[in-house]
């Protein structure tokens, strides 16, 4: 068992950064292809933080920000957190109805737009996680989304919580989606659960020494 | 030069006035502002989790609502505060994601604050004032001076308790 994230080889960080690529690959398609624009990717970041700077990845906790959260069981049991500055997310609601940029507000958002962030995020984690399980032959289910508009911090807690108990370190692997070359769509998050990382890795014939 | 200190999450930090203590974004987290006004020293305390007793890697004691509590009361202690005089705000706690799945992690809002309050009630400390609950964050600053709570959030206020 790895209980010491920092163990982690080059390789194992190598193969890790592999899954963090087919998997937001696979979603940044999807989301263009629902946008009807061009999605590009960043490489994926591989970080072992300690809880206090998580928040920092995505403006600090005190921004205002869209996350949508789905945990997925199975052997390797994992979490997904799509979160996104809120102005970004009214513009994503805007392209997807096909409305001008700017008329979905962050203060007002009515059913229609909150169920088409949910589709949206419904849409991105699925394809995320179908290609996880494809790469690692693993068998991953995916509750059904939560969404919530808030705090960074505030979203990141309830879903941290689930490693306090365990660990004082979280390994994030993350990818930043951009449009317009310099426009940050949002960030993916997979928190592979701690007992989860060997499954993964073994899956991928990278062993644990 | 009075200093706002921050807190981050699973972190304990004294405060003496007029330096205030402020934490960002709460969600499920409680923050506990253990506070005596006679030497204006404060201290907040951004939990987690409600107890150490299940946890497998029990190191940080701030990071739980039993030993966060304690080792508060601890370095306060140290620090000459006089645990009769001591007063308790606590702010936190929501339930941050909607959905009907009644996974415990939904739920660990509200299991943090009975916690923070069975802890409390054992140290025989009063809690005074709390914002507790609801489904929205909250970033939370602390003045020993006074022992005003400033609670902000998005969309639902702003208040001092």
């Amino acid at each position: 068992m790895v209980f010491d994230f920092s163990e982690l080889s080059g390789l194992e960080l190598d193969a890790l950064r592999e899954i963090g690529n087919i998997g937001a690959g696979n979603a940044a398609t999807a989301l263009a292809q629902m946008l009807g624009a061009k999605i590009d990717m960043s490489v994926p970041k591989v970080s072992i933080l300690p809880f206090a700077e998580v928040p920092e990845l995505i403006g600090g906790a005190d921004s205002h920000v869209v996350g949508l959260y789905l945990n997925a069981s199975g052997s390797a049991p994992a979490n997904i957190l799509f979160i996104l500055p809120i102005n970004k997310a009214c513009y994503l609601v805007d392209m997807l109805m096909s409305r001008p940029l700017g008329e979905t507000q962050p203060d007002n958002f009515n059913d229609m737009q909150l169920s088409a962030l949910m589709e949206l995020g419904n849409i991105i984690t699925a394809t995320y996680l179908n290609a996880l399980a494809m790469f690692t032959n693993l068998d991953f289910r995916p509750s059904v989304p939560a969404l919530g508009i808030d705090m960074a911090g505030a979203i990141l807690d309830a879903v941290l919580a689930i490693f306090g108990a365990v660990a004082d370190h979280v390994l994030v692997l993350e990818t930043e989606f951009t449009k317009d070359e310099e426009d940050i769509v949002g960030h993916f998050f997979l928190l592979p659960e701690p007992g989860s990382l060997d499954t993964i890795l073994s899956s991928l014939g990278v062993s644990i020494g | 030069m009075s200093k706002i200190i921050q807190v981050g999450m699973a972190e304990f930090k004294l405060a003496k006035s007029p330096d205030k203590l402020m934490t960002a974004g709460l969600g499920s987290c409680i923050g506990i502002c253990i506070f005596d006004k006679a030497i204006k020293l404060g201290s907040l305390t951004h939990i987690m989790l409600p107890s150490s007793a299940q946890a497998r890697n029990p190191q940080n004691a701030a990071k739980f609502a039993d030993t966060g509590i304690e080792l508060a009361l601890n370095e306060m202690g140290k620090n000459g505060a006089v645990q009769s005089r001591l007063l308790v705000k606590i702010a936190g706690g929501a339930q941050m994601f909607k959905f009907s799945g009644e996974s415990d992690i939904m739920k660990i809002g509200e299991r943090n604050a009975m916690a923070v309050e069975e802890t409390l009630q054992k140290f025989k400390l009063k809690i005074i004032a709390a914002d507790t609950g609801g489904n929205y964050g909250r970033t939370i600053t602390f003045d020993p001076e006074s022992g005003d709570l400033l609670v902000r959030t998005i969309g639902h206020g702003e208040r001092t308790i």
